[in-house]
Formats: structure tokens, sequence, C-alpha cells
């Protein structure tokens, strides 16, 4: 495999294209609404319309408005243009389509009427978007590897990989300002550079995909809608850092998104663009996939590093950090899904370019899976530094049926609930982190009046307590105390004692525990602390030993330390 | 990776064996009378017998018997020559290994952030109450086990029940409760 070789494929690719070309969402949310049966109702309706020779049916990966699932959209080109499928001139977008209706769905190409709901495409959901990891996403058909090329795929390996050296590429990823997108946010370029100059025979690459937030969904959608970029990102990665073998650790609830993945990695295999040799450079890499088992606490990056070795998914204490000593004890290099599809754009347009957007501390776009009770459910990516607001209410549509918005939970069980009043926001690592919450990986959870607070971080704890290791004493315990505590306030049991009580644990268990679980576990009950105290108090009951009354709930003479969430982690 | 006490591990396994008559001649039984082992073996000898394919075989293993009996560990241990306890610890650590046999027919309810608020608490209650289970449990006749999952990514159809592995969308306790209605004989 040569430059031209990957320019004929691409070429012959565009060339194929017919006149209408219709997209259907094969992704994991419209399957679930038989998306699959509709792509086969639409492959026979074209057989029966006899329309072969004009139509292509392509399966594409998730084209973002889950809600209106399974989603269908018509590309119509004159022959001979050159535009991409999915570039500016979108076609009619087609909701809830059933396998039935797919026929009316084809007569609309000859003149006919379809009774299916239109979407508006030019609708702010969409238009607001700035996709760079989502790209592709919805418009290449994510089991073929020759329609990523088309779309520019592994063109940025080839440059890295014949014009670049290795500190090169790092330069450029420090340059760009990237930030690990699996919610930390440690400067991507930086973590590159450590590995890289660490001295060493042997290193590794490691892909986290083990999104284990729930209410997040943002790392299957990618996997499943666009596996190449994240394989051309890994490789990338590999030359910058010197690494040869690398691994994606994805969840075992994933099932599509590991079949889409094997597929990527077998084709890029025969293609030569993984393996020995890779461009006819003497550049090696390999790619295995690690499927999880289901713990949340392998997201942490040293437990994840033990899930591959084949052990039970314990954290270990850092440092040493994975960058100098991590898998086997080998250097590795390990980062998010979306930090990986981030790096082949980059590559592509440069660092300036990435750097030009998002705001001054954090660059590029963040994909955020939308969730709960809003109008528009599915997955968008906006630039850094996008008002809360402007998601929520723009993009989102508000919540359904006039209903009022009460609070965005973002980061899952490790982050926090923002209220209502503080939705000006901008989105960012720095921004959320003052509220008391964390960007995390990026699922977006809207609450509205019907969701009471305290049940919310109740539901969380148990989360945190069922998936707490046990390695180490606070979090297991602790955990196991704050939800018995929070289930005594729910029960109109606790007192004003039992509050500070909670208070207390939850600095404890934040400042003492070994991994991020442990750590950020407390943070649900801290940030509805902060914003919704009122519900906490208005479920005490009297205490009898200093005669608090519930309708008088004036704080504790000698507040708790951690009465201060505002500190953030 | 193999360290020595691992090795040390699982000569004293063979050698235990060899003394105790019933364990070791019951996995060999096992692996010569089941075609399952025989599918099994040659998934361990696909990954080269390194032991740090653990999870991989534990996952096929589940695949093809459905749930992690006891036989199967020792046999698993036993081909990876690793320690049972370590085959135990790590098949008990993850959520997705099963060391129970499972209903004919499984019924999943999401519990995620979104599907919870959405009401998936509703539609899991409907289900205990009319099985007569709780979450995790299986009916005592073995038709329907009822589980839940911690998420399983579709949040924008929440909330989201997994019916016999197929994902179905915007449920309600009516809805759900039309679905697993075949599946309950001894419902109250």
């Amino acid at each position: 495999m040569d430059i031209e070789d990957l320019v004929e494929i691409a070429e012959k690719e565009r060339a194929s294209r017919k006149k209408h070309v219709i997209r259907c969402c094969l992704a994991a949310g419209c399957m679930a609404s038989d998306s699959k049966g509709v792509k086969e109702a639409l492959d026979k309706a074209v057989q029966e319309a006899g329309l072969q020779d004009q139509v292509e049916v392509r399966g594409v990966g998730c084209m973002k408005l889950c809600c209106q699932g399974p989603l269908v959209q018509v590309d119509t080109h004159e022959s001979g243009a050159t535009v991409q499928v999915g570039d500016d001139n979108q076609g009619p977008l087609y909701l809830k389509v059933t396998p039935e209706s797919a026929p009316s769905l084809i007569a609309t190409l000859t003149g006919g009427q379809t009774s299916l709901q239109r979407g508006n495409p030019k609708a702010p959901f969409f238009t607001e978007q700035a996709p760079i990891v989502l790209a592709n996403s919805g418009i290449v058909d994510p089991e073929r590897i020759e329609s990523y090329i088309a779309a520019e795929g592994y063109q940025a390996l080839h440059d890295v990989l014949r014009e670049m050296t290795p500190k090169e590429v790092v330069d450029t990823m420090i340059a760009s300002g990237l930030r690990g997108r699996g919610g930390a946010g440690y400067p991507t370029g930086l973590k590159w550079a450590t590995v890289a100059k660490t001295p060493s025979q042997q290193k590794y690459i490691i892909c986290n995909g083990d999104e284990g937030d729930p209410g997040a969904f943002m790392d299957r959608s990618v996997l499943e809608s666009d596996p190449h970029c994240v394989l051309e990102g890994m490789a990338i990665a590999a030359y910058a850092v010197g690494a040869n073998q690398g691994f994606i650790y994805v969840r075992a609830e994933y099932p599509l998104a590991i079949s889409r993945l094997q597929t990527a990695i077998k084709q890029a295999k025969k293609l030569g663009l993984l393996g020995s040799g890779i461009f006819e450079s003497p550049f090696t890499f390999n790619i295995d996939l690690r499927i999880g088992a289901g713990a949340f606490v392998c997201g942490e990056e040293t437990a994840l590093m033990a899930s591959v070795e084949g052990l039970r998914g314990s954290p270990r204490p850092r440092p040493p950090f994975p960058a100098e000593s991590g898998l086997w004890s080998w250097p590795t290099l390990i980062n998010n899904v979306e930090t990986f599809a981030n790096v082949a754009p980059i590559m592509r347009k440069g660092a300036e370019w990435f750097a030009s957007i998002g705001t001054e501390k954090c660059k590029g776009t963040k994909v955020f899976a939308l969730a709960g009770k809003i109008t528009n459910t599915g997955l968008i990516e906006v630039p850094m530094g996008t008002p809360l607001r402007k998601i929520v209410e723009v993009l989102g549509g508000g919540a359904p049926d006039g209903g009022r918005i009460k609070a965005v939970q973002t980061g899952g069980p490790s982050g926090g609930c923002i209220a209502a009043e503080e939705l000006d926001t901008p989105v960012d690592y720095d921004s959320l982190a003052k509220l008391g919450s964390i960007m995390g990986s990026g699922g977006m959870i809207v609450m509205d009046e019907a969701t009471q607070m305290v049940d919310v971080a109740r539901f969380f704890m148990e989360f945190c307590m069922d998936e707490s290791c046990g390695k180490c004493v606070p979090c297991r315990t602790g955990t196991v105390q704050m939800h018995s505590l929070l289930k005594k306030i729910l029960a109109r049991e606790a007192t004003a004692r039992d509050l500070q009580k909670l208070e207390e644990l939850c600095d404890m268990v934040r400042h003492t525990s070994l991994c991020g679980l442990g750590q950020t576990a407390p943070n649900p009950i801290l940030s509805t602390l902060r914003f919704f105290r009122n519900e906490y108090t208005a479920l005490l009951k009297d205490d009898v030993h200093n005669g608090r009354n519930k309708n008088h709930p004036a704080p504790e003479p000698a507040p708790a330390p951690a009465a201060g969430p505002a500190t953030g982690s | 990776m193999p360290g020595p006490s691992s090795v040390r591990f699982s000569d004293m396994i063979a050698t235990l064996s060899r003394k105790k008559k019933n364990r070791l001649p019951q996995v060999l039984e096992h692996a010569s009378g089941d075609k399952r082992f025989k599918i099994l073996e040659v998934h361990i000898k696909k990954h080269q017998f390194k032991q740090d394919a653990l999870i991989e075989v534990l996952h096929k293993a589940q695949e093809l018997f459905g749930y992690l009996e006891d036989d199967l560990l020792l046999f698993i241990a036993y081909r990876l020559k690793l320690p049972t306890s370590r085959v135990y610890g790590v098949a008990t650590f993850y959520h997705f290994f099963t060391l129970k046999p499972k209903g004919r027919h499984t019924c999943v309810v999401c519990m995620g952030t979104a599907c919870y608020v959405k009401g998936a608490d509703k539609v899991l209650a409907a289900v205990e109450n009319k099985a007569g289970i709780k979450a995790g449990e299986t009916t005592p006749d073995g038709e329907l086990s009822l589980l839940t999952a911690r998420c399983i990514g579709t949040c924008g159809i929440a909330p989201a029940v997994v019916y016999d592995g197929t994902v179905t969308p915007r449920q309600t306790p009516e809805t759900a409760l039309e679905h697993v209605k075949g599946w309950i004989k001894h419902g109250h």
C-alpha cells in the first residue's frame, strides 16, 4: 500500500457513487427501533422499483437525533458532481421510518408522495453543531474501509509516517492544545511526550473504550460510526511514542461496537494499514481488542490495565504513571476513544486550525450525549465553551411538554448536578469543576421538576457502592455508609446531625480514596447539597437532642469543613 | 504475566487432583464428553494458552455454557495453568459473568441515569411484582431471569429494556408486562 493505491481506492469509491444515496442509521439506538429491517426493506424497494443503477442504500453510523429513530436521509447529486455525500445540499430527513413505509420513501425519488414524518436538517440541533470527531458519523459506511478512505481517511497516517518525525507529531499535538476527552482533561500532547521520551524496548498504546458512566454513549457512537478514525488515531500515536502494539478496551455491553471494530481491524490489516511496514515505512503496529466484563472501575486507567492483563480490575496507586510503568510494567500511552478520534483531523488540518476552535484553555470540540427529560435526545458535538443553556435550550429544544428544567447532570456518578440558574456557564473542564461537577466523558442528563435530587444522589451512591472494587477502605465502606445515610434521609428518619455526618463522610472519602472512583464518588451529594440543600433539610425530622425543627432548618452552628463543596476536583 | 507463584499453584492443583481421585478425572471426563469443552479448548489455543487471555476465555465459556459452573472454572484454571483462586476471583469480580444458570428468557431493564429519570424503576417494579422475583433472580420454573444493566448506551430511547437480547425502546410498565406475559406462569 502506498499513497497512489490509497488515492485510487478513494477515487474509485467516489466515482462509483450513484445519483441518490439513501443513508439509513445503523447505530445501536436506531437498531433498537428496527432500522436493520428498514434498510432491508429499502434495499428491496429499490430492487422492485428497478432503481439499482441510480440509488444506493447505505448503512451508516449515528445520525445524532436518536429520539426520532430510525432515521433515513436522502442525498441527491447530479452525476459528475464532485461533492461528498452529506455535503451542504442535504436532502430530506425522514423520522421514525418503518419497514412498511420503505416503498413510499423510494417512490418519492420518482415524484411520489410519502406520509412519513419529515425532519428539518436545518434545525438548530444540526446547524449549531461543529463536528470534528463526528464528521464522518452518519455519512460513511462504518463496515467498509473504502468509504472511510474516500472521506480522506488514512491520508493523515501516510503523511505522518512519510513526512514527519515522531517528535514533530508530538509537537503538533502539544500545539493543538487537545486535552484528554476521558474526563480529567490532561493535555494529550504532554502525555505523548512523556511516553515518547521514556526509553524502553517495548511500549503499548491503549484506547479506553470502557464507557461506564450511565447516561453516556459518545464512545459507543464513535466506535460504531467511524471505527477507522480511532484506528488511524491510534496508529499515529503509536508512531509518535514508539509503540508497536495497541489494545482497544471495549465494554461487553456494546456488541455492535465490538463487531464493527473487529471488521475494521480485519479490513485495515488486509490493506496493509495495520501490521508491518505500513505505507512502506519501517513502522509496525498491531491492534488487539479486549472486551470488558462489566466493571465501572475499569475506566480508571490502572484498573483498566489490570483488566487487559486478565486480572481483577483493581486500581493501584500512582505514581508510577502508566506513561512510565503501565501494561506489564512497560511504558503505556492510554487515551480515550474521543481523544484518538481527534488525532487524524488534527494531523490533516493542522494544529492551528484545531487551536482556533474552543476557548483559550480548552481547544476543539466536545461530544455530548444528551438524554433525560429533554426534547431532542441524541448526540451533539459543539465547540468547547458553548454555554450550557445553548446546549439544553437551543440544541436540545428544552424540556418536553412545556416542563421546566431543574438541573443538568454531567459526568455521570463522578460528576454533579448543575442547577438551572447556572445554565449560562460555558462548558469546559475548568468552569464545570468550579461548579463542583466535572466534564466527564460527556454524558449530559437533563432533569425536570419531577426529579427529586436526594433520590438522584442516592441513585449515584448506590452505583458507586456496587462498583467500588473494595481495594481501599474509604471507598469500600464510605460509599456504603453514605448510601445508608441517604436512604435514612429519604425515609424521613434522619436528623440534622446525620446530614452533618454525611458531609463529613463526603470530605473523608474524597480525600483518602485510592482512585478516581472513590475520590469523585461524593460529588453527586456535594453538588446537590450545594444547589438543592432545601430538599435535604425538608426531609429531616426533628432532632430531639438539640430541639431543631425541620421547618426551621437553621444551619449547623459549626458547619463541617466539607460544607464548601466548591473546591472542585 | 506468569509469576513463579502461579506456576507452583497450578502444580499443586495437579498434585491435589492426582491425590484426590475424583477431581482431575472429573475435569478430563468433561473435556472428552462435552463438545463445548473442545470448542473452548480451541479458543484457548487460539490465545496461545496465554494467561492474560483469561477474561476472553471466560467470555467464550459463558457464551458456550450460559453460565460458569465450578467444573468449568476448574477446567479453565487447569488449561491456563492458573490458580483456581485467581480464576474464581476474576469470574466473581466482573458483573458480566454469572455463576448461576440463567432462565430460558431474560429481561434486562436498563437502570442507567437517563432510563432512571424516565421511570425505569417503575418498569422494573412492575415486572418484579408480576413475576414475584427480585432483580437478579430467576423464576423457580427457570423461565425468566430478571436482570438490571448499568447502562446499555441507548439513552436516546430511554427507558430501554432488553428482552432476550433485543433492545426495545421507550418502555412503560404496561408495555413491559405485555412483553413478559407469556414467560411468567406462576406470576401473581
